[in-house]
């Protein structure tokens, strides 16, 4: 039976990039959905009835979902070109980094991005010091994978095209390449990546769909 | 059967804490022998620093001198590493992405919900327990199928050891809250997994006290009330 693997996503969406990007380093043929997030269809409702969100992974009529659990699932199913290093030790120290991103560096974005005045102020340095622990992860390395790239340039790739749309779009410079010259390298030959440079969403699109995403969240803030 | 040295396996865990607690569990499931360590979070030790810098939290497992911290990744290098004993995680891709799924919806949607419970009042704690009890019935719908007909320390897998560690606070966050968030009728399925998950010898061996654990949670709620609200 011939594997059939849809994917549901959205035109912007980071976390989906994540699974197209492991998808295409494997050569795996799909099928991509993309989903309006105003009007869900109600097939990404039957599949992710718990989050409603993107992305999910369809493999044969059965769903996968959260982002990270995916790239799992792609790297146990498709044995081309191993994203994660073999030894436990190594996979374990991806794996942590791959969650700090999540965890931290997510959150610590976003709360500059979503915000304005004092608060935005205090937000910065927090950015700052968890993209300096990031950064260390790069010494000696071309990649977080090491020569070619793994597991966690993928968790991490949305700073090499997000990051910049949200200095635009906060007038506040995050990663410059003084501080950060080993990020702002990997930044360069990351997106230099086919697989990665062909999937990039366009960056005027997504500079605007962050600034009215910024003013909503602050005109509702100011409601408070 | 020690291990000497070089292979040696230390935790450092709090007592009360379901993120450490679960990697006890995992240890015990597994039979592998470890030293473990008790961290006062008030004053933690210069060895808990070196090894988790990042985070400065347990629990941290150290093997043959090296670290690792994040209790759901620390669950995955014990399975990666120690291939003989129960399994934690199923052969199947599709079984491993299904519990990983649910792992990650207990550490993070059931815990959380359970945290605010304790730290908050009146409108709040109502809005935090009527979240609890939806993300129960979510548990409940969505791990039907992950939960074996019978279940031991042989089969107990990642969900049913994450599962464990957040029972071990549940009953004593349902008294300090003074409300029954999982009730035989409501949520049938749960009630019945906890009763086997109970019987389990490994699972009652790690159980912390309850008065204890009553004490602990009743002491952060008074200090999370009496704080300045941001």
């Amino acid at each position: 039976m011939a594997d059939v693997v849809k994917v549901f996503r959205t035109w912007s969406s980071p976390f989906a990039l994540r699974v197209i990007w492991a998808l295409q380093l494997k050569g795996v043929e799909y099928e991509t959905i993309f989903e309006d997030i105003t009007n869900k269809s109600p097939l990404l409702l039957q599949y992710n009835p718990t989050y409603k969100q993107v992305p999910v992974l369809v493999h044969n009529g059965k769903p996968i979902l959260e982002s990270l659990v995916i790239l799992e699932y792609i790297e146990e199913t498709w044995k081309e070109n191993p994203l994660l290093p073999e030894d436990p030790y190594e996979r374990a120290t991806t794996r942590f980094w791959a969650k700090f991103g999540d965890d931290k560096l997510v959150p610590s974005v976003r709360g500059v991005l979503m915000t304005q005045g004092k608060e935005q102020e205090e937000g910065i340095p927090v950015v700052i010091e968890t993209l300096k622990l990031i950064e260390e992860q790069l010494k000696g390395k071309k990649f977080f994978g090491g020569e070619t790239i793994g597991f966690l340039d993928i968790a991490l790739g949305w700073t090499a095209n997000l990051m910049c749309v949200f200095e635009e779009v906060t007038g506040i410079k995050f990663l410059d390449a003084e501080t950060f010259p080993l990020l702002s390298a990997w930044i360069e030959n990351f997106s230099d990546v086919s697989v990665i440079k062909q999937n990039w969403p366009p960056r005027d699109k997504l500079v605007l769909k962050f600034q009215a995403a910024r003013e909503k969240c602050l005109a509702e803030a100011a409601t408070k | 059967m020690e291990l000497e040295g070089e292979n040696k396996v230390k935790l450092h865990g709090m007592w009360a804490s379901p993120f450490s607690l679960r990697v006890e569990l995992a240890l015990k499931v597994k039979g592998i022998p470890y030293e473990y360590i008790e961290e006062n979070l008030k004053n933690k030790s210069p060895l808990l620093l070196k090894y988790n810098p990042v985070h400065k939290k347990v629990p941290v497992l150290i093997h043959s001198g090296r670290p690792i911290a994040e209790s759901l990744v620390i669950l995955e290098y014990i399975d990666d590493t120690w291939k003989n004993g129960p399994k934690l995680l199923p052969e199947d891709p599709y079984r491993r992405a299904q519990v990983r799924f649910w792992t990650s919806f207990l550490h993070q949607q059931l815990s959380e919900s359970m945290i605010t419970v304790v730290k908050t009042d009146g409108e709040a704690q109502e809005s935090a327990i009527k979240d609890a009890f939806e993300k129960l019935k979510v548990v409940e719908e969505g791990m039907a199928e992950l939960f074996p007909a019978t279940v031991g320390s042989e089969n107990l897998g990642l969900h049913g050891i994450v599962m464990c560690s957040i029972l071990y606070v549940f009953e004593a966050v349902e008294d300090v809250a003074g409300v029954k968030l999982m009730d035989p009728e409501k949520n049938p399925l749960i009630f019945s997994w906890v009763k086997a998950l109970f019987e389990i010898s490994e699972v009652r061996e790690i159980k912390p006290d309850h008065d204890k654990m009553v004490g602990l949670l009743q002491f952060i709620r008074n200090n999370a009330l009496q704080a300045p609200k941001a």
